[in-house]
């Protein structure tokens, strides 16, 4: 039971935190607090917008799963952005150019994405192993690379064409057999629901599982508890983070798919960058945990699309901004003091108890 | 000048750190210069006039003499700006008044370790201190430089200042000091003159001179090869030879101890075993197999159970439950395993059994392990490295930290592991235990093995004397 209470104390205290400071600032900038959290949530709460916001949080979810895959060992992987979009852009680029028949040519497209974001994390893995640098400086250097290379080979004689009838330019669309079709589920909505979700799902399912019943998730774990001990029970260091980093790019190379399979079919000077960073945000919001990340990125997509009404209202939409982070900073310090109030608990008790124990066995002696 | 002397473990760099305010005691008072006064940290300390120079050096590599000295305290006006030339005159004078020579502008990482030690003591005296507290000053030095640091205490002696050091080298202190306080087992066994006593009195006086309780009976000792070590040599990051042409042979039913100071490459001789140093020079073989190149997850599987030093780091998650702690490094074995995944019934049936087999005080098997006492925890460790058929057990300070009836559990299970044919390399500070159990006993000094000795004749003196260097034969 007081795990329970445990478990739901400290993000509840946190988001009531935030709530707090958003409507003091709401205040200070002379809005009245409870009508701009009404105009939020009756926005939010429409058709369009739900069907939004779990689009939104599908590949939110695949973002902060990549992201908590490394920090489960204490490895940062920064980079999950500049994997991601590398990884978006060649799995569009073969996407649009092989002709395969529908599950197969969808299978390719997603191999192909998580083979380029292992390869991008990998380099930061051999980084570390080989020369010892820290992940995450070289992880936040290569997405700058990615940038580079991506702006390279998105031009019209090399992966891009112009899109007919704009300045735009993108990879050659991928065509119907290649796409993921959506679930016409939300009545009264102008979209469907990504198809993708099913694939959040199988990585949300697979991480857990991987995580709590394989022996690579306990060593995984272990690692992140102690490295010292992990060390002494046999497990290789630079192996765990070779792996870790090549698993956590793989993953990273799914962010891009809900998108590019589910809506653009092209990777264009359009597609939605920074993800990654969202993802390290939820990370620490849900805790690494393949549940508490499903609130963490349904939340954050929720406020992400609610927002966009508070320009109407003449409130600046930045305060949303203020609330996730005010959020994500109290979520980090609220379970830290709750893992602290946990485990002096813990040591409270067991003492109790075999005291009480040894006291009855004196009695009964 | 007044030594403190005692065992590994005795309470002696605790005491010291209680009179620099690193502490605070639980009972007793401190009193300076007839004052008594309550030390909240290092800081109270030195405004008292109290200073410390730790074993190992806290200097910044990267900072000349000058920045260390003053580092924390340096003589700035109003506008920040730091009075370098000042602080180079006091620490001249100070140089000069004290004869403790040093470039102020050299950096520390171009500067011996003798000198380094000059730094920290010139740190002291910057800050105005007429008490220095050394911990283990000569253990890094070589013996020219031991003359050096001890000129210098005489020098500071004879200006009034006041040294307490912390010793295990029973011949410099009765060299030195002027006074000897003996610590064993966190209280003062008694204060000596040096011109008292003779380095073996003070060695029996350190140890106690109770007799051995782990006593081991009959001999169990096959001539079965179980683990041998041949010529093993290892350096450390610093490219110090610390384990030096080390060879050993234990066979099924021999535990073999190793007796040394810490700090003369015990830590590095079981990590070698185990796989997690690699040594340049050397071999390793389990049951005649060279094992020299296996990782340490290979060498478990092959029948090595090892119980850590430092269970807290290096052998336990201590947020991780009780169960958990059970797979720790048995990742692979039945009944943790089955396959690539993890066998959560296999393991916690099993825990299960340790608990109850080993008497691991708990009220259940999903409590995490910091939540147990240091017995408990050591019990549930032993368990678990006795289970999946070891054939050799690496026992280092088996019973460091855990209570007395925890401590009589463990030997029992060292017992019976040399019984089943096991062969054990037991490491240990507490010499009874090491005489009471060992059927072969190696004295380790500065990575070497310097004496052999048979715990059947051997005192606990006899292995002091051995151990600091003091002179005198094993056996």
């Amino acid at each position: 039971m007081r795990k329970f209470v445990l478990a739901l104390a400290a993000p509840l205290l946190a988001l009531g935190f935030a709530l707090l400071v958003t409507t003091v600032i709401l205040v200070l900038s002379g809005h009245p607090p409870l009508e701009v959290y009404r105009q939020m949530w009756d926005y939010g709460t429409q058709p369009d917008s739900l069907v939004l916001t779990v689009n939104l949080s599908t590949t939110y979810y695949l973002a902060a799963v990549a992201v908590a895959v490394g920090f489960k060992m204490n490895l940062f992987n920064i980079g999950v952005d500049g994997q991601y979009r590398l990884a978006a852009l060649f799995a569009a680029f073969v996407g649009g150019h092989v002709a395969l028949p529908p599950m197969l040519h969808v299978g390719v497209i997603i191999l192909v994405a998580m083979i380029v974001g292992a390869i991008w994390a990998g380099v930061a893995a051999v980084l570390k192993n080989r020369r010892g640098v820290s992940e995450v400086i070289s992880t936040i250097m290569l997405n700058y690379v990615a940038t580079g290379i991506i702006a390279f080979l998105l031009a019209p004689d090399k992966f891009a064409e112009l899109i007919e009838g704009s300045n735009n330019i993108g990879t050659k669309p991928i065509p119907p057999s290649g796409q993921i079709p959506g679930f016409d589920v939300v009545s009264g909505a102008s979209s469907p629901i990504y198809g993708s979700i099913v694939l959040a799902a199988v990585v949300g399912i697979g991480f857990w599982w991987m995580l709590n019943r394989t022996r690579f998730g306990f060593d995984l774990r272990a690692s992140g508890l102690s490295p010292t001990a992990a060390t002494a029970s046999g497990i290789d260091a630079k192996r765990m983070v070779l792996y870790v980093m090549l698993l956590s790019g793989a993953l990273a190379g799914l962010i891009g798919i809900p998108q590019l399979l589910g809506a653009s079919y092209t990777y264009n000077l359009d597609f939605p960058a920074g993800l990654g960073f969202t993802g390290i945000a939820i990370a620490l919001l849900g805790r690494n945990s393949p549940i508490g990340i499903i609130f963490g990125s349904l939340l954050w997509a929720f406020l992400d699309v609610s927002r966009q009404i508070l320009d109407l209202g003449g409130v600046s939409k930045e305060i949303v901004t203020i609330m996730q982070g005010v959020a994500v900073l109290s979520v980090v310090i609220a379970y830290e003091l709750v893992r602290r109030y946990r485990i002096t608990a813990q040591q409270r008790d067991v003492g109790r108890q075999l005291a009480a124990e040894a006291e009855l066995a004196e009695a009964t002696a | 000048m007044h030594a403190i002397v005692g065992e590994n473990g005795a309470g002696k760099s605790t005491l010291m750190k209680t009179l620099y305010g690193m502490h605070k005691p639980d009972e007793g008072t401190i009193e300076i210069d007839g004052q008594v006064v309550t030390l909240r940290s290092p800081s109270d300390a030195i405004g008292r006039g109290v200073g410390m120079v730790h074993q190992h050096f806290q200097l910044a590599d990267n900072f000349t003499v000058l920045e260390n000295v003053i580092l924390g305290d340096e003589p700035a006006g109003r506008s920040g700006v730091i009075r370098l030339g000042e602080a180079r005159d006091r620490i001249q004078e100070i140089g000069a008044a004290y004869r403790l020579s040093v470039d102020p502008d050299a950096l520390v990482e171009d500067i011996g370790v003798g000198d380094r030690q000059r730094v920290e003591i010139i740190k002291v005296l910057y800050r105005g201190c007429k008490t220095l507290i050394l911990d283990e000053p000569t253990a890094v030095l070589v013996p020219q430089e031991v003359e050096q640091l001890f000129s210098a205490l005489a020098e500071l002696k004879s200006q009034g200042l006041t040294v307490i050091f912390i010793s295990h080298k029973l011949d410099e202190v009765l060299s030195v000091a002027d006074e000897i306080t003996v610590i064993r087992g966190g209280t003062t066994v008694t204060t000596v003159l040096p011109s008292e006593v003779t380095a073996r009195q003070l060695a029996e006086l350190m140890v106690g001179s109770e007799l051995p309780s782990p006593e081991t009976r009959e001999s169990t000792v096959t001539d079965r090869t179980l683990l041998e070590v041949q010529g093993v040599s290892l350096d450390n990051d610093a490219g110090r030879v610390v384990l030096d042409d080390i060879s050993l042979t234990i066979h099924a039913g021999e535990v073999l101890g190793i007796a040394g100071v810490e700090g003369n490459g015990q830590a590095e001789l079981v990590e070698t075993v185990m796989g997690l140093q690699k040594p340049y020079a050397g071999s390793v073989h389990l049951g005649g197999e060279e094992i020299t190149s296996w990782s340490t997850r290979s060498r478990r599987e092959a029948g090595i159970g090892y119980i850590p030093e430092d269970r807290s780091r290096h052998g336990l998650l201590l947020e991780g439950t009780l169960w958990e702690n059970r797979i720790l490094g048995h990742q692979t074995e039945k009944p943790n395993a089955k396959g690539l995944l993890i066998d959560r019934k296999g393991a916690r049936a099993d825990t299960e059994r340790i608990v109850a087999e080993y008497d691991v005080r708990t009220p259940g098997i999903d409590v995490i392990a910091s939540a147990l006492s240091g017995g408990n925890q050591q019990k549930l460790i032993v368990g678990r490295e006795m289970s999946g058929n070891p054939r050799v057990l690496i026992a280092a300070h088996p019973t460091r930290g855990v209570d007395v009836g925890a401590q009589a559990q463990i030997w029992d299970e060292i017992r019976k592991a040399r019984a089943l044919g096991l062969a054990v390399l037991l490491i240990s500070a507490d010499l009874d235990e090491l005489i009471g159990l060992s059927d072969t006993i190696k004295v380790l000094l500065r990575g070497r093995f310097v004496a052999d000795a048979d715990p059947r004749t051997v005192t606990p003196e006899q292995l002091g004397s051995a151990m600091t260097g003091a002179g005198g034969e094993g056996s």
